[in-house]
C-alpha cells in the first residue's frame, strides 16, 4: 500500500524478505538454543515438538540463518563502512539514548550505532556458525577439547547476540516510523530528515 | 533404569532438589587389575544381563575386541604391553564408566532427568529423557558415553543399577572367575584394596595403589593398579582427571548471570520506553515538509 507517493523507498522487497528469513530463523534459534542453555528455558522445547526435535532442528536452522545472513552481509556491507562522522555520533550516543537527537551529527543511511550493530552481528554470526559446527555431534566428531571450547564460545556468543538483537528490535520500536521499513519498505520524508538527514539529502536531492 | 526414585542425589538440568528422603550406603566396584586375566567374562556378562548384542566386528590384530566402547558395548577390556625393568608386563584394564562422585556428564547434560546420580553413587542415564545432543561426551573426563547411531540416545555402563537396587552385585562382578571385580560399600572396597596393595608392595610393586581420583570427587568404580604413579600406562587411564575448566566455565555461574543480563536488557528497554517515551518524528519537520508540498 502506498500511503503517500512522496514516501521514500528504504528497502526493496528482496531485502525485506531476506531480512525476515534471517529474523525468523534467529528467533527460532534463540528459543531452541536457550532451552539447552539453561533449565529455566527448557519448556520452550515444546514449541518444536520436544527436546529431541529442538536438538535436531536447531543446527539446520543455524545453517539457513548463516546462509541468509551472508546474503544480507554482502547487500549492506558497503553501506556500513565507518566514517569520522559516525565516530562523532557514537561519542555522543548518550544524547540519542536520552531522546535528544535533534542536533546530533547528520547521518547517512545508517548511523554509527547501526553500523556497530552490523559488524558486531556479523562477528557473532561467524563465531556461532563455526562453534555450532563443532557442537554438531550428529554429523561431526571433533576432538573433545575443541568441542568444549566450541561450547563455551557458542553459549557466550549466543547470549551476547540475543542481547544485541533485543537492542536492535527495541531501537526499531522506539524510533517511531521505523518498523514499516521492514513491512513494506518505505519511510516518511520527515522520518528520514530527522534521523538520517544525509541520506535524505542524497535521495531527495534537497 | 527408572527403578529407584526416593534416593536421588542429583538430576541433570534441574535446579530444585530431587526426591532424596531415602538414604542408602555409598557403593563401589573395585577392579583389581593385578588379578585380572583378561578373559572377558565380564564383557559377556554385561551383554547378557543388559540383553544387548553389539555387531560382530573384525579382529584388528590385538586382543581388544570390540576395539572401543560403543552404545552396545558398555565395558571393554583394554590390553597394554609395557616394558618395566626389562620385563614385559601385560596390563589389562576393564574400561567403562567410573561413576564419578562429581560427574561431568551430568553437569553438561541439558535435558532434565536424562542423567541421574543415586545416593549410592551410581550415575545412570535415563534414555527416555535423552535428546541425543552428546553434551555428556563433552563433559566426561573419561571419554565414556556413546550415542547410538540407531536411536540417537546416549548409553554407558549403569553399574547394573537395576541389580544393585535389589541387593545384587553388578553382573560383571558376579561372573569374574578370579575375583578381580569386587562389589560392596565404598568403605569395604577401600579396605579390600588396602590388603591387595599391601600384597603387591610385598611382591616388589612399591608404587602399587588405589585409583580413586579426587579430581572428580572420587569414583564408584575404582582400580587397584600395580603402577598407581603412572595410570596412563593402562591404555591412557587419565593421571589426574577432573571436569575440564572449559566445561565448568560453560556450565558454571556464568549461565545464571547471562540469564540475569538478558532479563536486564529486556526490562531496561521497557523502562527506557516508559521513562524517556518514544522517539517520535517531530511535528515541526512534518509541518515543514507539508508546507514545501503546498508550494
Ligand atoms: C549459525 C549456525 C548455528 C549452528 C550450526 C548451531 C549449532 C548448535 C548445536 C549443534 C548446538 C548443540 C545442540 C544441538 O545439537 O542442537 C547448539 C546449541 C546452542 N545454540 Fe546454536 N547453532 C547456530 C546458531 C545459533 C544462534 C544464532 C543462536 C542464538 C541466538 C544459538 C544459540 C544456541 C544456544 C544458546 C545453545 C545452547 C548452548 C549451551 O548448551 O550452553 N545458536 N547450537
Ligand atoms: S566416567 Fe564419564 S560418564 Fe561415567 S560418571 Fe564419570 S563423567 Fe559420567
Ligand atoms: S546425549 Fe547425553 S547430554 Fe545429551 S540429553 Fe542425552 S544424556 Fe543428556
Amino acid at each position: 500500500m502506498i500511503r503517500n507517493p512522496k514516501d521514500l523507498k528504504r528497502y526493496t522487497a528482496q531485502e525485506r524478505a531476506n531480512h525476515w528469513v534471517v529474523g525468523i530463523s534467529f528467533i527460532l534459534l534463540a528459543i531452541s538454543g536457550l532451552a539447552f542453555f539453561h533449565p529455566a528455558f527448557w519448556p520452550m522445547t515444546q514449541l518444536f515438538g520436544g527436546g529431541v526435535w529442538a536438538r535436531i532442528l536447531h543446527p539446520f536452522l543455524g545453517v539457513l540463518m548463516a546462509l541468509s545472513f551472508l546474503s544480507i552481509f554482502f547487500r549492506f556491507r558497503s553501506l556500513n563502512v565507518m566514517t569520522p562522522t559516525d565516530r562523532e555520533w557514537l561519542s555522543r550516543a548518550k544524547e540519542m539514548v536520552d531522546g535528544n537527537d535533534h542536533d546530533m551529527p547528520e547521518q547517512g543511511k545508517y548511523n554509527g550505532g547501526q553500523k556497530m550493530m552490523f559488524w558486531a552481528l556479523a562477528l557473532c554470526m561467524l563465531l556461532l556458525m563455526v562453534s555450532g559446527v563443532l557442537l554438531w555431534r550428529a554429523y561431526f566428531g571433533f576432538p573433545v577439547e575443541l568441542v568444549r571450547f566450541g561450547a563455551v564460545i557458542h553459549a557466550a556468543t549466543a547470549a551476547v547476540m540475543i542481547a544485541l538483537i533485543m537492542v536492535h528490535i527495541y531501537a526499531a520500536i522506539w524510533v517511531k516510523g521505523t518498523v514499516r521499513a521492514m513491512w513494506y519498505g518505505t519511510v516518511t520524508r520527515a522520518w528520514a530528515k530527522q534521523h538520517h538527514r544525509a541520506w535524505y539529502r542524497q535521495v531527495t536531492g534537497k | 533404569m527408572a527403578l529407584q526414585s526416593l534416593d536421588i542425589a542429583r538430576r541433570s538440568a534441574t535446579t530444585t532438589p530431587p526426591p532424596a528422603v531415602r538414604e542408602t550406603t555409598e557403593v563401589a566396584k573395585l577392579i583389581d587389575v593385578s588379578t585380572c586375566i583378561g578373559c572377558k567374562a565380564c564383557q559377556a556378562a554385561c551383554m547378557e544381563w543388559n540383553d544387548i548384542r553389539d555387531e560382530v566386528g573384525t579382529n584388528s590384530g590385538v586382543y581388544d575386541n570390540p576395539a572401543d566402547l560403543t552404545a552396545k558395548s558398555w565395558t571393554v577390556m583394554r590390553y597394554a604391553e609395557v616394558e618395566e625393568k626389562g620385563r614385559l608386563e601385560w596390563l589389562i584394564r576393564k574400561d567403562g564408566c567410573m561413576h564419578c562422585a562429581d560427574p561431568g556428564c551430568l553437569k553438561a547434560c541439558p535435558a532434565p532427568g536424562a542423567i541421574i546420580q543415586y545416593a549410592n553413587g551410581i550415575v545412570d542415564f535415563h534414555q527416555e529423557n535423552c535428546i541425543g545432543c552428546g553434551y555428556c561426551i563433552t563433559g566426561c573426563p573419561f571419554n565414556i558415553p556413546r550415542i547410538s547411531k540407531e536411536d540417537s540416545k546416549a548409553y554407558k555402563c549403569s553399574l547394573c543399577s537395576d541389580r544393585v537396587a535389589v541387593g545384587q552385585a553388578p553382573a560383571c562382578a558376579k561372573v569374574c572367575p578370579t575375583g578381580a571385580i569386587q562389589f560392596g560399600s565404598k568403605e569395604q572396597m577401600k579396605d579390600y584394596a588396602d590388603k591387595r596393595i599391601g600384597d603387591l608392595k610385598s611382591r616388589g610393586y612399591d608404587k602399587a595403589g588405589l585409583y580413586d581420583p579426587q579430581g572428580v570427587g572420587g569414583t564408584h568404580v575404582m582400580y587397584v593398579l600395580h603402577h598407581a604413579d603412572r595410570p596412563e600406562l593402562y591404555k591412557g587411564l587419565p593421571n589426574d582427571p577432573g571436569i575440564s575448566p572449559l566445561v565448568s566455565l560453560w556450565k558454571g555461574f556464568a549461565k545464571p548471570l547471562a540469564n540475569v543480563a538478558l532479563a536486564a536488557v529486556a526490562l531496561g528497554s521497557l523502562f527506557h520506553y516508559v521513562t524517556k517515551g518514544p522517539n517520535e518524528v517531530s511535528k515541526e519537520l512534518e509541518d515543514e515538509l507539508e508546507k514545501e508540498d503546498a508550494q
